[in-house]
C-alpha cells in the first residue's frame, strides 16, 4: 500500500524513469517467458475454477468467510507486499539504512496485534461487510457514506497507479511496451476477480506470497555469501560510506540511536514521528482501518481464526525485511559498473535530469551536470555521463532490487523473480478492485441507488463493477501516464485520509459517548484538514519545517507529522462535537462499542492454539529485534 | 482454505513443482555442459540445482498433501 511507503516519494517520481533511454535491466531467455506465462494460466485457471463458487454475494464479496487463519493472515500480510513496496523500500535502504524497517516492524507489528487482539471482534461481530459498513452501524449514512466515496475512489486511483507503475518497471527491467503490460495484466485480473470474486482474489495473494519468497529470497542469501555475512556487509558499507561522504558513521545500521535530532540520521526524521506518527497513526490507520486489508480478515471462517490472522500475519511481516532492507544494503557494496567499479545510484530525479536524446548525448547538459553535482557520483563518472558514454548509465535506488536479481538469477530463477514482481503488481491491483466492488456495492449502490434487489442481484452488480473499475483504472493509468505530477496526489489520497477515519473508528469502537454527527464532522473535517497541510507543503515547500517541527526535516517526516495533526484534530472535532450532541441509547451499541457488547466466548484451547499466547510471542520477538538493531 | 473443494495449498504445489523441476532441469543443463549465463554471479554455488530442488520437493509435499478428494482424510 503507498501510504506507508517512502516510495511515495521514490514511487511518485517513477515516470521519469520512461524519459531516460536505457537498455534494458535483464534479457529474459525462452524459459524465463515460460516461467511468467505459466502464472498467467494458473491465475486463470484458479478464476474459472472458482466461479462456480462465487453464486451468493456472501461467497462473492466476503470469500463465503471460510478462510483459515492462515490463510487470511497470509493474505493480509500479502496484500502490503506489493511489488512497488518491495522495490521502494530496498532503495529505501539503499539510502536510509535499516531506519527502513522501522516501516516494517513498529508501522505494522504494534498495530496488527491490537486488531487481532482488540478490535477484530467488533468488526467481526457485528458482521459487516465492510469498514464503511461499521461506519454506517456505528455513526450512520453521513459518516459511511463520507468514507465509502473516499475509499472507492483511492482504491480505483491506486489500481491505475499500480498498472501504470507495474507498466513503467517492466518498460525499465525487460523493455516491454507501456500498452502490452497494462492491458495484458489488467485483463488477468479482470477475469480472475471477476469469475472468482474476494475468493479468487485472497488465493493469488497467497500465491504472491509464496513466489515473492520463492523468487527473492535467494538474493540475500547469494549476497551474504558474497559479502563474507553480515559482519562483512557491515564493514564494505562503512568503507564505501567514508568515500562518498568522508564521515566515518555507522548510522546505517541503528535503528534509534540516532533519531533524537532530525539532523543526526540520514532519513531525516525524528524519534517523536516515528513513533506517535508511523507506529501509531500511519500503522493504526492503514493495519486496522484500511478495508483493502480488513477485508481479508472479514473473511475468516470464526472469530478466533479472525484474531489468530493478523497475528500469523504479524511473524511474516517481521522477516520481510530480509527480502528487503537486505538487499539494498547489499546492492550498496556489490552493485558494480560494467568498469568493475562500484556502481552508485542516484534519485529519480538526476535519472530525469540526464535523460538522453536520439544522439545519444545527454539532452540538457546544464540541468543533468546540475542534477548530479548533489550526488556523491565520482566527477569521472559524471564526465562520462554528460559525454553519453554508452557504459556510463544512471540507475535510482528503485532499481536496487531489480539490479540484484539480474546480479544473481540465471535463466529460470531470473524470469521466477520477475514473475514474482508481476504477481505483486497484479494483486495489488485485485485487491483494489475487488475493494473496490464491495465497496461500491454494499455501501454506496445498495443504500443510495437500489435498496430492494435481489442476491444474485448484486452479485452482478459486485461482477459488473470490477470490469468498471479495472476499464476506470486503466484510463487512470494512462492518464498518469500523461500528467505525471498526478501520482503524486493520487498516492496521497491515502495518507490524507488515513488519520481522520482511525480517530473516527478508535472513538467509535472504544466511546460509548461518540455521536453520529460528531462521527461525520471529524471524518469530514479530518479529512479536510488532512489535505489542506498537504496542499499547504505542496505549494510552500517551506511549511514543511512548520508541519514536521523542524527546519531539518526531510519529506519523509512530513507523512508522519501530517498524520499526527490530522488525529489530533479529528479526535478534537470528535470529542467537543460529541458533548455538544445527544448519544445513542447504550443498548442500540451493543456489538459495536467496546462496554456495551458482550463478545461470544470462545472454546478453550491449549496454549499452542491460543492467540494470545502466540502475540506475546509476537510481542518479545519485537522488542528483542528492536533492542539488537538499536 | 476451510470447506471443500481444491485447497489453495494444492495450485501452490503445483506452481512449486512446475517452477522447482524448470530451474533443476535447467540447472543441471547448464552444469553439465558449463554454459553458464555471463553477467551472473556466484555460478559455481549452481543456484539453480539446489534452489530448484528445494521448490521442487516443497511443491511435491504440497501437492500430495492437498491433492483434490483428500480434504478431511
Amino acid at each position: 500500500m503507498f501510504g506507508l511507503v517512502p516510495a511515495l516519494h521514490n514511487a511518485g517520481s517513477l515516470p521519469a524513469l520512461l524519459a531516460f533511454s536505457t537498455e534494458p535491466l535483464a534479457h529474459l531467455r525462452a524459459l524465463d517467458i515460460a516461467v511468467i506465462a505459466i502464472y498467467f494460466v494458473m491465475v486463470i485457471w484458479i478464476g474459472f475454477y472458482l466461479k462456480g463458487r462465487s453464486n451468493t454475494s456472501e461467497e462473492f464479496f466476503m470469500a463465503g468467510r471460510e478462510m483459515t487463519a492462515w490463510i487470511a493472515g497470509l493474505s493480509f500480510v500479502s496484500a502490503n507486499l506489493g511489488s512497488l513496496e518491495l522495490m521502494g523500500w530496498a532503495g529505501s535502504a539503499y539510502q536510509y539504512g535499516i531506519l527502513a524497517t522501522h516501516w516494517y516492524w513498529i508501522g505494522a507489528i504494534p498495530a496488527m496485534i491490537f486488531l487481532g487482539l482488540v478490535m477484530m471482534p467488533f468488526y467481526y461481530v457485528c458482521k459487516t461487510h465492510s469498514v464503511p459498513g461499521y461506519l454506517d452501524l456505528r455513526f450512520g449514512g453521513g459518516a459511511r457514506s463520507v468514507a465509502a466515496f473516499s475509499f472507492a475512489i483511492e482504491m480505483i486511483l491506486m489500481s491505475g497507479v499500480n498498472m501504470f507503475a507495474m507498466a513503467v518497471v517492466m518498460k525499465v527491467v525487460l523493455g516491454w511496451d507501456i500498452s502490452f503490460s497494462i492491458f495484458v495484466s489488467s485483463i488477468a485480473v479482470a477475469i480472475y476477480v471477476g469469475l472468482g470474486g474476494l475468493r479468487s482474489a485472497i488465493f493469488n495473494e497467497v500465491l504472491q506470497f509464496v513466489l515473492i519468497w520463492g523468487g527473492a529470497l535467494l538474493v540475500p542469501i547469494l549476497g551474504l555469501i558474497q559479502t563474507g555475512g553480515v559482519g562483512g556487509l557491515k564493514r564494505q558499507i562503512m568503507v564505501n560510506m567514508q568515500s562518498m561522504t568522508g564521515v566515518h558513521s555507522d548510522s546505517y545500521f541503528h535503528l534509534w540511536r540516532d533519531t533524537g535530532s532530525f539532523a543526526a540520521n540520514p532519513m531525516g526524521v525524528h524519534w517523536t514521528g516515528i513513533v506517535f506518527g508511523l507506529g501509531f497513526v500511519i500503522s493504526f490507520g492503514y493495519w486496522t482501518t484500511d478495508f483493502l486489508v480488513v477485508q481479508r480478515v472479514l473473511a475468516a471462517h470464526n472469530l478466533r481464526a479472525a484474531r489468530m490472522a493478523p497475528i500469523i500475519a504479524s511473524f511474516f511481516k517481521m522477516a520481510v525485511p530480509f527480502i528487503v532492507i537486505l538487499p539494498g544494503l547489499l546492492g550498496l557494496v556489490l552493485l558494480q559498473n560494467p568498469d568493475g567499479s562500484r556502481r552508485q545510484l542516484v534519485g529519480e530525479d538526476v535519472v530525469a535530469a540526464c535523460t538522453a536524446s536520439s544522439s545519444g548525448q545527454v539532452a540538457d547538459s546544464a540541468a543533468c551536470s546540475a542534477a548530479m553535482s548533489k550526488t556523491s557520483l565520482p566527477a569521472a563518472y559524471q564526465q562520462r555521463v554528460l559525454s553519453g558514454a554508452p557504459d556510463a548509465e544512471l540507475h535510482s535506488y528503485n532499481q536496487a532490487l531489480p539490479l540484484m536479481m539480474v546480479r544473481y538469477l540465471g535463466p529460470g530463477l531470473l524470469g521466477l523473480g520477475i514473475t514474482a514482481l508481476i504477481a505483486g503488481f497484479m494483486s495489488g491491483m485485485a485487491g483494489n478492485v475487488s475493494a473496490f466492488s464491495t465497496v461500491w456495492t454494499y455501501d454506496i449502490y445498495k443504500p443510495l441507488i437500489n435498496k430492494k434487489g435481489s442476491d444474485s442481484h448484486y452479485v452482478l452488480v459486485g461482477r459488473l463493477s470490477i470490469l468498471i473499475g479495472v476499464a476506470v483504472s486503466i484510463g487512470a493509468a494512462y492518464l498518469v501516464m500523461h500528467a505525471h505530477g498526478i501520482m503524486d496526489y493520487v498516492q496521497a489520497l491515502f495518507s490524507i485520509f488515513v488519520a481522520p477515519l482511525l480517530a473516527t473508528i478508535l472513538f467509535g469502537m472504544f466511546w460509548k459517548r461518540a455521536t453520529k454527527w460528531a462521527g461525520f464532522l471529524a471524518l469530514l473535517l479530518g479529512i479536510v484538514f488532512s489535505a489542506s497541510l498537504f496542499m499547504w507543503v505542496k505549494l510552500v515547500p517551506s511549511a514543511l519545517a512548520s508541519v514536521a517541527l523542524s527546519p531539518d526535516a526531510k519529506p519523509m517526516a512530513e507523512n508522519v507529522f501530517r498524520a499526527l495533526w490530522a488525529f489530533v484534530f479529528a479526535a478534537i472535532v470528535l470529542v467537543v462535537v460529541s458533548l455538544l450532541t445527544k448519544p445513542r441509547p447504550v443498548a442500540e451499541l451493543d456489538g459495536l462499542v467496546y462496554g456495551a457488547t458482550v463478545l461470544p466466548k470462545e472454546e478453550p484451547v491449549p496454549f499452542y492454539r491460543n492467540e494470545y499466547a502466540w502475540a506475546l510471542l509476537v510481542v518479545v520477538l519485537f522488542a528483542a529485534l528492536n533492542m539488537i538493531f538499536w | 482454505m476451510h470447506g471443500s473443494g481444491i485447497p489453495i495449498w494444492f495450485f501452490i504445489g503445483v506452481l512449486l513443482l512446475i517452477y522447482g523441476g524448470m530451474a533443476l532441469g535447467y540447472g543441471l543443463y547448464e552444469w553439465q555442459t558449463g554454459s553458464y549465463p555471463p553477467l551472473v554471479e556466484l555460478t559455481k554455488l549452481h543456484t539453480p540445482v539446489w534452489w530448484g530442488g528445494v521448490l521442487a520437493l516443497l511443491g511435491l509435499f504440497y501437492v500430495v498433501k492437498f491433492r483434490p478428494g483428500r480434504a478431511g482424510k
